[in-house]
């Protein structure tokens, strides 16, 4: 049979193959695993058929947790059925594997293996999630590639149900999950010819039915358990066998042989090392590299490692072995060994006790770390690996790939020690997040693996910002197959591509060009000035290493054709052109084929100006004559500031400029505690056109300041005095504010951190008379204001904060006075969850503990390199963490806790040391009302004066009172998280922590989407909007948190939307902090997934509120104490369509234009929904409370 | 029984009342209706070319807006199966509509660009449009252009989409030409064989309290009549095609006054949506009892009965009229 030659990555390969044998499937989104999850549930909705011609049903879940039981529940009930997951989401599964595998129940979870956060989250792949399911029952087997992930996800579909015993297939996280590669493609001819139907159908007999009742889950007392355990062994035994007889027939049918351990390498090996993942295919490849050099090394991949056969794997291993290092790509503490590591010493033990190894003398067997987090791991850390096990003693518990300066684990090794093939092509491509440079190279790897003869690989590197991000793209092609999961390195790229110029001012790019190679730079100068503005780095690579240097200036070529920002055609057409790997002609057929092929359905507008970009390429692009000498006096830009404190410069700096693998293991703090306060450090200069203020027009109504999702723009008043050092283009007026007359007042921009959203602009409502257009805020180029406004914002800065005491920041103007907390985060630029975060930190940033719920908020507020929470001038801010996705509730309630215990065991030290203390300091401490910033000013002073008489006291309960001192000042705890958190995974805790009565603050920035894994539906997706895992636009109408937790009665809820009232979002966070119990803010937040114009963010907001979609109310239950009805409803009644509002966005409008049927259908259930609330409302606020008086006046 | 049927673009139909393109013809359920409550041929509505392009540019900006950015959010949409951009499920329609009424169905097509013009133009003929409607939605700023430019540009368009259609084809126009007569005829010569007299712009209003543009379209009265009405009994027997009066027919009298200046037909939207479809059946009644009570045999026996050239007194269409008009003014303000 002719089997397709596809280039895909390994989720979607897996994807397919899962989908194709399953008939339930239940998915949660989790990096990076999501898209797995997506492509099931894109293909239900099309009705795509499984090998049986049924679709599988697919359903989102609440959590893993709960997609984990949902299968249990269907495999019990006797349906084929699957689920995708990595980390924290398999660690949720684990409970119901356990049950699974205890039941004898076939299934396959696909795992995209991920890091499990420890001292910190990362996305990033490692075994650490596998291996905590080791003890499951479930059976482990590896793929190492996308290949191997496509070919084994049949093995275990196959193997499971003949074995009876749930499979986990692992591959690694993005290495492998999202590495593009050329693949032969499974057809359904060969899953049928794997699947037995027999076994289907005796896994379906074998389901819970009443009409042959058998009853599961039993509880069993000592007597028995223990024997009952024991009896699923000989399915354990028999498994082995089965996998590999599976292995075998898969071979028979494909070609592709599997064993449960593969070797490779000298057959006479007296150096092996044994892992698993795509570190294996690494290892492998320098093993053959080497062994061909005469070395006698080896390699055994492990496939199979539970049930783990040491019949197998001393099979597997050559007699001549005298030293083996297994390699574990995860860690675990305390223990002897990793996990892999003690297997191999066990299995090698077993082997010679028992015989079954051909070894002449045992072996050494060392064990190390690699790759954790994604680490690379290249043929240089396995040369490095197979050097040590020449020594006589290797390392032992060894760490190769880091500079380990604490513990000296880490072995040495060669980074430029290379194995790349000479006949393959390699290239890099640096691109801005979002300008297109990571669909066209996913394209171009695409056109080249699938129209070629070629081999092709592609792999895709992201920075953490959300905004102005910086992609790289590693591409290689070949006549050989690629087997190279690892970056391409330093000096090896052929092809070096730069699409956004000013990248090249601070990252040294050539590092990766290999001599004679190619540079092609997106250059907004002519062909015949660019030299002159490359940085002196840059000239003296292209010259030393004979580069040819091409430039095009595709920003105009873009606009010229209408392509707006998107340069990927335009730098792919260069590509191909200079690459030569098609003949011009044909090339530009294949790129114009991709085009119609990714963009056709987006209509025809969309398909022609990108052909007349592709037209339009060539004839601009140059090629530049490279003169003999370096002559720039353009040096690159250090990362950060010479004058940033030195764990800054030294820690994350070389992070920002991805020279982070560089640092040692004593670079970092050994807790995960960072400093806070230090994207003020990292200058982004992202934003094209940034604020300019007009005094002249500005009414200082703090608006735009309020809505500022970076706190760029802001806002101070001052004595007139302090202008006369002020930089002489520094702007100023009279300040309108009534509570201190005579102080002048400037708004002023933070030039080089503002993203250019022109939300401030949109929300400016001062017009000029004689021309509307220009409005008190208006946008203008950066480039040439940055300079002056740089100086003006350092002016800016110094000039002294409001006195809090002194504007009560009950009104929008003056709550902008206040000092923002939280600032210049990578949130998209236009983002509308930052600006209420912002208003947290001015409003008690100084007294804030924030717990964050995993999500988009915890990535712009705490991912590496910088973070934006910060402090104020006395070195006061908001303390920061995050534990988890699903327990931020509790994570949050568990602060407060600890807060409450301390601060009461604080008074009563100070009520009992009260006759040392002082009656009058005593009373300050235990009775002054911190309800305003004066209060909580005050009680600081006392907290103060009372450490000071601590010191000096010698009683042992004034060490204890000093300890907790500072818990008598009030402090304000903020549970922070989306709607996937809140209305989701989360939604326990978070009942929990409402009813418990405790003084927390929840503000829930709704986007009604997970937002951070890229749009999948939560149960906040309101009806009518599609979005992932909701392709068919969601059925169903958006849960009302807000009217679950006014049930309580008392619970401080509050539904805004800062677009719609300000005002009202000010009061309900005012009202929330002031309320002595629970509150829930549930803040409406315009995201990039609506698919809208960040700009108009403001503006959806308020269309959201007109329609009814989304009301504003405040629930208060301290107005039902005073007779009133605690539910005031602050907006009005809907004076606009849904549709008015909705086919603003993408979301809704998208459904229209797929589906126009199902549109209408759900946007008038839309409408139905959004009246229905608002009467519900309506009715609710109009009850008739009476206050506690007159109810006790009726109960006498 | 007076007879009500006459001749547009060489289509017979059974009375004068079509109509226009509005959004009562996006529904097939209100087509048909249209058809049961008497109207004699549905000018469908108008299919905007650069709201397509329109529509396709903004699908593709917002489905790639942010993606390829952050690892964990490479896309923030599901990438659906299908997306009804472009002229299909315009085309849909018409092959719909075609199948479930019986009278003409015109299509309608309102565009700036020559090649997709055409090519919508040769589509709507093949789904089996009786005949296309062109609405030339054009207004131009450039100082450099002039007004001979301006009017080519429509004479340009009309010709290259007669050289791709057979079916009969009426080309929609605003009032606002200084030598509309002119304009006519060369329209007609470049392949015209009606013109729809007139296009109501969608003109925007200010808002003066917000200090901003807005959107405003309001529905038309029987007072705008009167602009078509002059010009289509001008026109009528200076040209050699069919014209339809459109804007300001509210009653059974606004058509009759269009059938007498010169028109075949008279379109309406703004009666029909503000007071239902049901005004169709209303106006033909009335349009029969007073033919009958005024003893005219057929509408054909009343079309351009009152154009300028039958009239007693053409000037009137010209200067008299204005003075006319005036003259009454200052009674009234006597």
């Amino acid at each position: 049979m002719t089997r397709k030659m596809i280039t895909i990555d390994a989720n979607e390969a897996v994807a397919k193959v899962a989908f194709k044998l399953s008939e339930v499937i239940a998915i949660y989104p989790i990096t990076p695993s999501s898209s797995m999850g997506e492509f099931a549930d894109a293909w239900s909705a099309i009705n795509s058929k499984n090998l049986w011609g049924t679709v599988p049903l697919v359903v989102e879940m609440q959590s893993e947790g709960g997609a984990a039981g949902a299968v249990h529940g269907a495999v019990t009930a006797g349906a084929l059925s699957t689920t995708f997951t990595a980390s924290q989401g398999l660690l949720l599964m684990i409970p119901n594997m356990f049950k699974i595998a205890g039941e004898l129940t076939p299934t396959v979870f696909h795992v995209s293996a991920r890091t499990v956060a420890t001292h910190a989250l990362s996305i990033y792949g490692d075994h650490s999630d596998v291996m905590a399911t080791r003890s499951t029952g479930f059976v482990l087997l590896a793929s190492r590639s996308c290949q191997e992930a496509q070919d084994m996800a049949l093995i275990s579909h196959a193997a499971s149900l003949e074995s009876r015993l749930p499979f986990l297939h692992f591959f690694d996280g993005f290495r492998t999950s999202s590495e593009v590669n050329k693949i032969e493609q499974l057809e359904d001819e060969d899953l049928r010819a794997l699947i037995s139907d027999e076994k289907v159908a005796a896994h379906r007999a074998r389901g819970l039915s009443p009409d042959h009742p058998s009853l599961k889950g039993t509880a069993q007392n000592p007597d028995v358990f223990f024997q009952s355990r024991e009896t699923a062994n000989p399915y354990y035994q028999a498994c082995i066998g089965i996998v590999q007889a599976t292995m075998d027939k898969f071979a028979k049918v494909t070609g592709r042989q599997y064993h449960l351990f593969d070797y490779a390498g000298a057959p006479d090996a007296e150096r092996v090392i044994i892992m698993m993942g795509s570190g294996a295919e690494t290892a492998e490849e320098t093993a053959r590299h080497l062994a061909e050099k005469g070395e006698k090394v080896g390699v055994v991949t492990v496939h199979l490692y539970r049930p783990f056969s040491v019949a197998h794997l001393m099979q597997a291993l050559p007699a001549s072995v005298k030293a083996i290092a297994t390699l574990d790509r995860t860690k675990e503490p305390g223990a002897t060994g990793e996990p892999l590591y003690e297997d191999v010493v066990s299995a090698v033990s077993q082997g010679l006790a028992d015989g079954s190894t051909a070894f002449k003398s045992a072996p050494i067997i060392v064990g190390g770390r690699y790759g954790l987090g994604s680490k690379e791991f290249t043929p240089g850390m396995v040369k490095g690996v197979f050097d040590d096990l020449k020594a006589d003693q290797p390392h032992n518990h060894f760490t190769i790939g880091i500079k380990d300066d604490v513990s000296n684990s880490s072995l040495p090794y060669d980074p430029g020690f290379s194995i790349e093939d000479p006949q393959t092509v390699r290239c890099v491509f640096f691109g801005l997040g979002a300008d297109g440079t990571v669909g066209a190279n996913k394209n171009s790897i695409k056109i080249i693996g699938e129209e070629t003869g070629n081999f092709a690989q592609g792999y895709f590197y992201y920075d953490s910002k959300k905004s102005g991000s910086i992609t790289i793209s590693f591409l290689r092609f070949g006549p050989k197959p690629i087997h190279a999961p690892y970056l391409i390195g330093e000096g090896d790229a052929t092809f070096v591509a730069c699409h956004q110029f000013t990248f090249l001012e601070r990252l040294d790019m050539l590092r990766y060009a290999a001599p004679g190679g190619v540079f092609l730079l997106n250059s907004i100068h002519k062909p015949e000035e660019v030299w002159n503005h490359l940085p002196r780095q840059a000239q003296q690579a292209i010259i030393d290493k004979g580069l040819r240097f091409f430039v095009i200036d595709a920003y105009e070529v873009a606009e010229k054709t209408g392509m707006g920002g998107r340069v990927n055609t335009i730098m792919q057409t260069c590509f191909f052109a200079i690459s030569g790997v098609l003949p011009k002609d044909d090339a530009i057929a294949e790129i114009k084929k991709s085009i119609k092929k990714t963009y056709g359905k987006r209509g025809e507008a969309v398909v022609n100006q990108n052909y007349a970009a592709v037209d339009s390429t060539l004839e601009n692009l140059h090629e530049v004559k490279v003169p003999a000498k370096a002559s720039s006096q353009l040096e690159l830009r250090p990362p950060v500031d010479p004058a940033a404190p030195d764990f800054v410069r030294q820690v994350l700096g070389p992070m920002m400029v991805f020279e982070g693998d560089n640092l040692p293991v004593s670079a970092f703090p050994v807790d995960g505690t960072y400093p806070t306060g230090t994207t003020m450090w990292e200058k982004r200069n992202i934003a094209l056109e940034i604020p300019v203020w007009e005094p002249d027009l500005c009414i200082q109504c703090g608006k735009c300041a309020f809505v500022c999702p970076h706190a760029t723009i802001r806002q101070k008043v001052y004595d007139p005095a302090l202008l006369q050092k002020a930089p002489a283009a520094f702007k100023a007026t009279d300040a309108k504010f009534r509570e201190v007359p005579g102080l002048k007042f400037t708004i002023q921009i933070a030039p080089e951190d503002c993203t250019g959203c022109g939300l401030c602009v949109e929300a400016c409502p001062a017009k000029d008379k004689t021309q509307v257009g220009r409005k008190a805020i208006n946008m203008a180029e950066q480039p040439p204001l940055r300079e002056q406004e740089r100086a003006n914002w350092e002016f800016f800065l110094d000039l002294p904060e409001a006195d809090r005491t002194a504007f009560s920041p009950t009104t929008v103007k003056n709550s902008q006075l206040l000092q923002p907390l939280f600032e210049f985060s990578g949130a998209c630029s236009g983002c509308g969850e930052t600006p209420y975060l912002k208003l947290l930190s001015q409003l008690y940033g100084d007294r804030m503990v924030v717990a964050n719920a995993t999500g988009c908020s915890s990535i712009y507020g705490g991912n590496l390199p910088t973070t934006p929470w910060t402090v104020n001038r006395q070195g006061l801010g908001p303390a920061w963490s995050n534990s988890l996705f699903e327990d931020n509730a509790e994570f949050g309630l568990g602060m407060r806790l600890t807060l409450d215990k301390q601060q009461e065991f604080a008074r009563e030290l100070v009520a009992a040391l009260g006759d040392k203390l002082g009656k009058q300091l005593v009373d300050d401490l235990l009775n002054t009302d911190q309800s305003n910033d004066a209060g909580v000013l005050a009680q600081r002073r006392y907290v103060a004066a009372l450490k000071e008489k601590l010191a000096k006291m010698s009683d042992p309960r004034a060490a204890q009172l000093a300890s907790v001192a500072d818990t008598l000042v009030r402090k304000s705890v903020w549970i922070v998280g989306g709607d996937g958190w809140a209305y989701d995974i989360g939604y326990g805790g978070l009942d929990h922590v409402l009813a418990s009565g405790r003084n927390v603050n929840i503000l829930v920035l709704d986007t009604e989407v997970y937002s951070n894994t890229g749009g999948q539906a939560s149960k906040a997706t309101p009806r009518a909007a599609v979005a992932k895992f909701a392709a068919n636009g969601k059925g169903l109408p958006k849960k009302d948190l807000g009217m679950i937790a006014m049930a309580y009665g008392y619970v401080y809820v509050a539904r805004v939307a800062m677009g719609a009232n300000d005002q009202h979002t000010l009061k309900a966070f005012l009202e929330a902090d002031a309320y002595d119990g629970p509150s829930l803010i549930i803040a409406y937040s315009h995201c990039i997934a609506h698919g809208i114009d960040m700009r108009k963010g403001l503006e959806q907001q308020k269309n959201a509120v007109q329609s009814g979609v989304w009301q504003l109310f405040r629930y208060n239950p301290n107005l039902a104490d005073e007779g009133k009805n605690p539910l005031v409803i602050d907006s009005r009644e809907p004076t606009i369509p849904v549709e008015e509002y909705a086919y603003q966005e993408t979301r809704y409008r998208m459904l229209l234009q797929s589906n126009e049927q199902r549109a209408e259908a759900l946007m008038k259930s839309a409408r139905s929904d959004a009246k229905k609330r608002w009467e519900l409302y309506r009715q609710m606020a109009d009850i008739h409370y009476q206050s506690n008086q007159e109810n006790n006046d009726k109960d006498h | 029984m007076p007879d009500l049927s006459t001749q547009y673009l060489g289509l017979k139909l059974k009375n004068p009342l079509v109509a226009s393109a509005s959004p009562l013809s996006k529904k097939l359920d209100s087509i048909r209706r249209l058809e049961d409550k008497g109207i004699s041929a549905i000018v469908m509505y108008s299919l905007f070319e650069e709201q397509i392009v329109h529509e396709s540019r903004a699908l593709d900006h917002y489905l790639n807006l942010g993606t390829e950015s952050y690892a964990e959010a490479l896309t923030y949409f599901p990438d659906l199966a299908t997306y009804n951009i472009g002229p299909e499920s315009y085309l849909d329609l018409i092959r719909k509509a075609k199948e479930v009424v019986d009278i003409p169905i015109i299509a309608s097509l309102n565009g700036f660009t020559n090649g997709g013009w055409v090519d919508y133009a040769r589509r709507m003929a093949l789904a089996g449009a009786d005949a296309l409607e062109l609405n030339i939605y054009a207004i131009t700023t450039e100082q450099e252009t002039t007004s001979d430019q301006f009017e080519s540009s429509y004479v340009e368009l009309v010709s290259a989409i007669r050289q791709q259609i057979d079916i009969p084809l009426a080309v929609k126009l605003s009032p606002f030409f200084t030598a509309l007569p002119n304009l006519a005829s060369r329209l007609v010569q470049a392949g015209a064989n009606g013109l729809v007299l007139f296009n109501r712009f969608y003109q925007p209003d200010l808002d003066i309290d917000q200090l901003e543009v807005v959107p405003n379209l309001e529905l038309s009265t029987s007072s705008d009549l009167r602009l078509p009405l002059r010009w289509v009994a001008i026109l009528f027997g200076r040209i050699q095609a069919d014209m339809a009066l459109s804007s300001g027919v509210h009653t059974s009298q606004d058509a009759l006054k269009a059938m007498m200046a010169g028109a075949r037909v008279a379109c309406m939207t703004s009666e029909l949506l503000k007071n239902g479809l049901v005004r169709i059946e209303e106006m033909l009644a009335e349009m029969q009892q007073w033919m009958e009570e005024h003893e005219y045999e057929s509408i054909r026996q009343m079309q351009g009965s009152m154009s300028q050239q039958a009239v007693a007194e053409p000037g009137t269409f010209e200067r008299a009229n204005y003075m006319k008009a005036l003259t009454s003014f200052d009674h009234r303000m006597r």
